[in-house]
């Protein structure tokens, strides 16, 4: 293949990370924005949508669109549902101490982590694609599904944009984020705010989570990678950003498909990384946030 | 007893009590409590900069591995013998610590963990990214010839024992006489209040990166000592999980008190170790090492920040240093 191609490929791979990489970062984000906490948890979400889309699929007896159909929507609402519980026994409790909140999160991560390999055990298990499509290009053949997840994505991110704008909850959790007290002075209640946004953020990872499962293989360790990628692009696109996070999104996925194909994955990960810890060193507020 | 002799009788106790364990635990437990007193070392390390000076770091795991590698890759391939490695070890962790802390010091609270963090991993992947050299996930044994430490061969029980002891010792008690130093006192003083420190005259920065090479110092001793007196040099240490491991071991035994991090360390091994003794009779236990780990941070978050020593000194033994 001539250089032309192989860096379509490559790109096209890059669009279908920074799609998924923008739905699990948006939950992040979300997160840090309104109830300044960050979730190492995020991971595990990301991880158990997978395995729950798994669950779903080999116990629906329907055809792979319906199953996959269904994981769609009970994945995240059951992630959501353990992510309220998670908030109201845990983070509740804690204040929401932005340290505290690290420690009980990371527990919680082994905890999930664990309990999903002694239930689901250590196989990675596929899920089949709702449809078959192969686009034919002049060079290569690509899957339909693939193009599939990033539109989904898309529509996803675009709705929860308008939920966040044009709806009276999205505009209560914009006024939690700007000012708790004065939200609370006016009659908002908080803690329902703060338990809400906590199971949509978890709901957004499970729902990338369900989204990638039928190209990556449902395994109890793959919210390693997606965690780290998440906390990449939500500190580069500014923390609680939303519009900064999708843009970061789309230059990590997009490089991260460059350098991968070209060089090396793991390569591709420690420049990442190190660009992550110098953009928190010299410029806190993120590459494109406005201010911290 | 005096005020000021008391916490010196408790800690060479400690030692003394050590000591005999050693001597008269078979050997599958006692080469487990030398494990622990290793990783003890790396707990205290954690414990000055987190429980003394208030740096909440995720990234020591760096510092350890820097000490397991510096070690190990100087033993493999230039057949530098035990002592010059294991001190190799200690001024790479203590290296490595002052590098990121130049950086990551410039941080704070939240955004100083991820930076640690993120050091860390950066560090993890180019351990396996040099895998022809640092041998990746798999690491590599250290060859037989470099774990002799002044005739002593530290493949075999007893010095291996000794010497572990000994680095212990000397850890515990320079951190003791470090806490009770004028500068221990600004390093808390980081802890309580900076802007107010600051006002009475110190550099937050200065101490605070200070305390930090130190705890890389120790980080890089515990490090060294665990390849040499174990004989295996892996990515593994540098992963997150052994930045999360001394953290957990200091909030369970008492963040800012100098025998927290090795009661920590011991207790979490007779949990974990209790648990697989469970899972024997209950399969379902199976492998649940990090359920236990994971719940233990949870639950300490919750009811029992100060740990335990912490909440004993906050009951009366207000000695405890």
């Amino acid at each position: 293949m001539a250089f032309g191609p192989f860096l379509l490929l490559a790109l096209m791979e890059g669009l279908v990370t920074a799609a998924v990489l923008a739905l699990a970062a948006s939950g992040l984000s979300l997160l840090f924005g309104v109830m300044r906490v960050v979730n190492v948890a995020h991971g595990a979400f990301f991880m158990l949508g997978a395995v729950l889309a798994w669950a779903v699929d080999s116990v629906v007896p329907a055809p792979p669109a319906l199953a996959f159909l269904a994981a769609l929507v009970i994945a995240p609402l059951l992630v959501a549902s353990l992510a309220a519980v998670a908030d109201g026994l845990i983070l509740k409790r804690l204040n929401y101490d932005p340290e505290a909140t690290i420690v009980a999160t990371i527990g919680l991560l082994y905890m999930i982590q664990q309990a999903t390999l002694a239930l689901y055990g250590p196989n990675a298990n596929p899920v089949t694609a709702p449809f078959e499509l192969r686009l034919q290009f002049p060079w290569f053949g690509y899957s339909g599904y693939k193009l599939f997840v990033v539109v989904a994505a898309a529509l996803v991110l675009l709705a929860l944009w308008a939920f966040m704008t044009r709806t009276k909850a999205g505009l209560i959790m914009r006024a939690t984020q700007v000012d708790r007290t004065m939200a609370r002075a006016f009659g908002i209640n908080v803690d329902r705010v703060y338990m809400g946004t906590f199971a949509l953020g978890a709901a957004l990872a499970a729902l990338a989570g369900v989204l990638i499962v039928p190209i990556q293989q449902a395994h109890y360790l793959m919210g390693g990678d997606p965690l780290l990628l998440s906390f990449i692009v939500v500190i580069i696109g500014g923390l609680g950003s939303l519009r900064g996070t999708i843009v970061a999104a789309l230059i990590i996925g997009l490089s991260d498909g460059v350098i991968s194909m070209f060089f090396s994955p793991t390569l591709a990960k420690i420049i990442a990384t190190l660009l992550v810890a110098m953009v928190l060193v010299f410029r806190p507020q993120g590459l494109f946030g406005a201010k911290a | 007893m005096g005020e000021s002799v008391k916490p010196f009788a408790l800690h060479l106790a400690l030692i003394l009590a050590l000591a005999v364990a050693l001597a008269v635990l078979p050997p599958y437990p006692a080469t487990m409590l030398a494990r622990i007193l290793v990783l003890a070392v790396f707990a205290m390390g954690y414990n000055l900069a987190y429980g003394y000076t208030g740096l909440l770091s995720l990234g020591h795991a760096l510092f350890l591995a820097a000490g397991v590698f510096a070690a190990g890759l100087s033993a493999q391939f230039w057949g530098l013998s035990a002592g010059p490695a294991l001190l190799l070890g200690v001024l790479a962790g203590g290296g490595m610590a002052a590098a990121v802390g130049l950086l990551a010091l410039r941080t704070a609270g939240v955004s100083f963990m991820i930076v640690t963090l993120m050091f860390a991993q950066a560090g993890y992947l180019t351990i396996l990214y040099f895998g022809p050299i640092t041998g990746g996930d798999e690491g590599f044994t250290l060859p037989a010839a470099s774990r002799v430490i002044l005739g002593f061969d530290m493949s075999t029980d007893t010095p291996r024992f000794v010497a572990a002891l000994f680095l212990f010792a000397i850890g515990l008690l320079v951190s003791l006489a470090l806490v009770r130093s004028p500068f221990g006192r600004s390093m808390v003083a980081m802890r309580e209040n900076e802007e107010r420190s600051r006002m009475l005259g110190i550099n937050p920065f200065t101490v605070k990166l200070a305390a930090l090479v130190i705890s890389g110092l120790y980080a890089g001793a515990a490090g060294a000592a665990y390849a040499l007196l174990f004989g295996y040099a892996g990515a593994n240490f540098a992963t997150i999980q052994y930045s999360i491991l001394p953290m957990l071991y200091v909030l369970l035994g008492g963040a800012g008190t100098t025998i927290g991090p090795f009661l920590g360390a011991l207790l979490m091994f007779v949990l974990i170790e209790g648990t697989s003794r469970l899972a024997r009779l209950w399969p379902v236990l199976e492998g649940m090492d990090y359920f236990v780990i994971g719940a233990a941070l949870v639950v300490l978050v919750l009811f029992a920040p100060r740990g335990i020593l912490g909440t004993l000194r906050e009951r009366g033994l207000k000695w405890l240093p």
